[in-house]
């Protein structure tokens, strides 16, 4: 069994878990254990089964072999890639958080109550004074930070974020960072997928490499490594270390590289 | 002044109207949750649908009302459940099943019915004979369908916006479709006899799409087109005595003139496509602030 996870009941765990869409395997076996307030990311190439292992959590996507056992009672909040969102939805930002907030029989307005919860929960994620914008009048951080708020507010057990850092730049990518430790520091367990492998992964407590099967589990520093990449890309990647941390470029072998450089000089006129 | 106030001395052309004003709202209240789901082919392909039971019933001696509306609401839960499952695409399959539906009804109307009066009145609406039953009937669908919003206003807001999310924090995104594909088809019927099926659709899109220019606030858009669908539905109306022309192209043709003075008065703001990383692209109304 390949899996990360602390002692302890866990949150969610992943029992030999497989999944088909029609006739390919989606994902094949496939164990895992996600502890109470762990910080896991998924890596793996584009139709590994990283937003599967999500949505299998969610209970959207259903394993046809192997058992997936969740805690009783556990409120899950995901967040989803941002690209697949409608931006001209006519709705503000405070109508965007709010609409996770359905449990029980509620009029269409909020209470006020409600309308403190939202505040504080924008106020906590530097959106403060942003609830009466529209959300296509934000920047792409800001996009992003709307939507962790419409998660925090249901107070989730564990958040699950699909590639929370695509397509922004990368002071975005350090404040989403900053303020996902934040959260994980206050006890919140985080389930992320990411294909940045330096700017995000490399900076997780636990990783897993999935390519349809858990290639290899565990910390950085242990899964960061050029056998468990070529394995789990099917390209080759060097992976060097840069004052302890971890740094994974694309790997040459130097018959590779020769020829490369000669037509670059060529270019170059030297 | 006179002129304009004449028909209302008649008991046909206040029920009809009445009708058109209730229709119209409860069409502009619907056709928001159509125009933002992108189900604007839905709703078309539905009302054709529609026909084909309203052909049957009629010609069979069944209650229209009853047999119509029953084939509309399997028609629409047929759509629904093509549309979740994606089977062969969504399109190609509506396309099937509405348009065999209203070739259906041509067809029944053709071998069994004689065109005329009703057959003209059934696809383009027809103030004459509407009884005060029918605006006890439309009245009661806009009843329904306010319930229906006012209750399910955050299920059905979540499951419009975001419908993987609002699947994943419990809302019953099959039931939400479901019952939003029940309304829209008791709205098609009960609108279809002021009218007609070719043009229901116009009402289901144009004063929600009228409605979107003016705001951004989902609630304040609910409000608008319901109040825009109303307003075509009275002045269409009173065109339709005065022009001596069916209601439906008159309530139709106020609207798209009202499409058109607003669109030229917001400005043309053209949504820019943006490439998602998928290669897919995706509309949005502005670029997003500076980062």
């Amino acid at each position: 069994m390949t899996s990360v996870g602390r002692l302890g009941q866990p949150l969610v765990a992943f029992d030999a878990v497989t999944c088909r869409y029609r006739d390919d395997a989606v994902l094949v076996d496939v164990d895992l254990v996600v502890g109470p307030g762990e910080f896991t990311g998924i890596v793996g190439p584009s139709g590994s089964g990283k937003t599967t292992v999500l949505r299998v959590i969610l209970g959207t996507v259903v394993p046809v072999a192997g058992r997936l056992r969740r805690r009783a009672a556990m409120r899950v909040a995901y967040v989803p890639q941002v690209e697949t969102v409608n931006w001209s939805f006519p709705i503000t930002v405070a109508e965007c958080v709010l609409m996770a907030r359905r449990q029980g029989r509620r009029p269409p307005w909020a209470s006020r109550a409600e309308r403190a919860d939202v505040t504080d929960v924008l106020d906590r994620l530097g959106l403060g004074g942003l609830g009466a914008r529209h959300i296509r009048a934000l920047s792409g951080g800001q996009q992003q930070r709307v939507f962790l708020a419409r998660a925090l507010l249901g107070r989730p057990d564990l958040l699950l974020l699909d590639e929370p850092t695509s397509g922004v730049d990368v002071r975005t990518r350090h404040e989403i960072l900053h303020l996902l430790g934040d959260l994980h520091r206050d006890g919140l367990a985080i389930v992320l997928t990411t294909h940045d492998l330096n700017g995000v992964a490399a900076h997780l407590p636990n990783l897993v490499c999935l390519n349809r099967v858990v290639v290899a589990a565990g910390r950085p520093a242990e899964v960061l490594t050029s056998a468990v990449l070529e394995a789990t890309y099917g390209a080759p990647m060097e992976v060097l270390d840069h004052g302890g941390m971890r740094v994974v470029v694309d790997g040459r072998r130097p018959a590779d590289v020769a020829p490369l450089d000669d037509r670059l000089r060529r270019a170059a006129g030297q | 002044m006179k002129d304009l106030l004449a028909p209302f001395e008649f008991e046909f052309f206040r029920n009809g109207l009445a009708v058109a004003v209730l229709a119209g709202a409860l069409c502009g209240l619907i056709g928001v949750y159509v125009v933002l789901k992108g189900m604007s082919y839905i709703g078309h392909g539905l009302s054709h649908a529609i026909f084909g039971g309203f052909a049957a019933s009629s010609l069979l001696g069944v209650n229209v009302l009853l047999g119509a509306g029953l084939w509309g609401v399997v028609s629409g839960l047929m759509i629904s459940g093509v549309t979740r499952r994606r089977l062969i695409g969504s399109d190609a399959a509506i396309g099937v099943i509405t348009t065999a539906s209203f070739a259906l009804g041509l067809a029944l109307f053709a071998r069994f019915g004689a065109s005329g009066a009703s057959f003209d009145a059934a696809l383009f609406g027809s103030i004459l004979g509407v009884s005060r039953g029918d605006v006890v009937a439309v009245a009661a669908v806009l009843v329904l369908a306010l319930a229906v919003v006012v209750i399910g206003y955050r299920s059905l807001l979540f499951t419009t916006f975001d419908p993987e999310v609002a699947e994943a924090s419990g809302v019953r995104t099959g039931r939400v479709d479901a019952l939003l594909m029940l309304v829209l088809s008791l709205s098609i019927l009960a609108t279809m006899q002021v009218l007609g099926v070719t043009l229901v659709a116009a009402t289901l899109v144009i004063p929600a799409t009228v409605a979107r220019m003016l705001t951004d606030s989902f609630a304040r858009m609910l409000v608008l087109a319901t109040a825009v669908g109303a307003l075509c539905g009275f002045v269409g109306m009173n065109l339709s005595y005065h022009l001596d022309v069916q209601s439906g192209p008159t309530i139709v043709l106020v609207g798209a003139t009202l499409f058109a003075v607003v669109f030229v008065a917001t400005g043309s703001r053209r949504a820019p496509r943006r490439q998602g990383f998928d290669g897919h692209g995706s509309s949005v109304a502005a670029p997003a602030a500076p980062r």
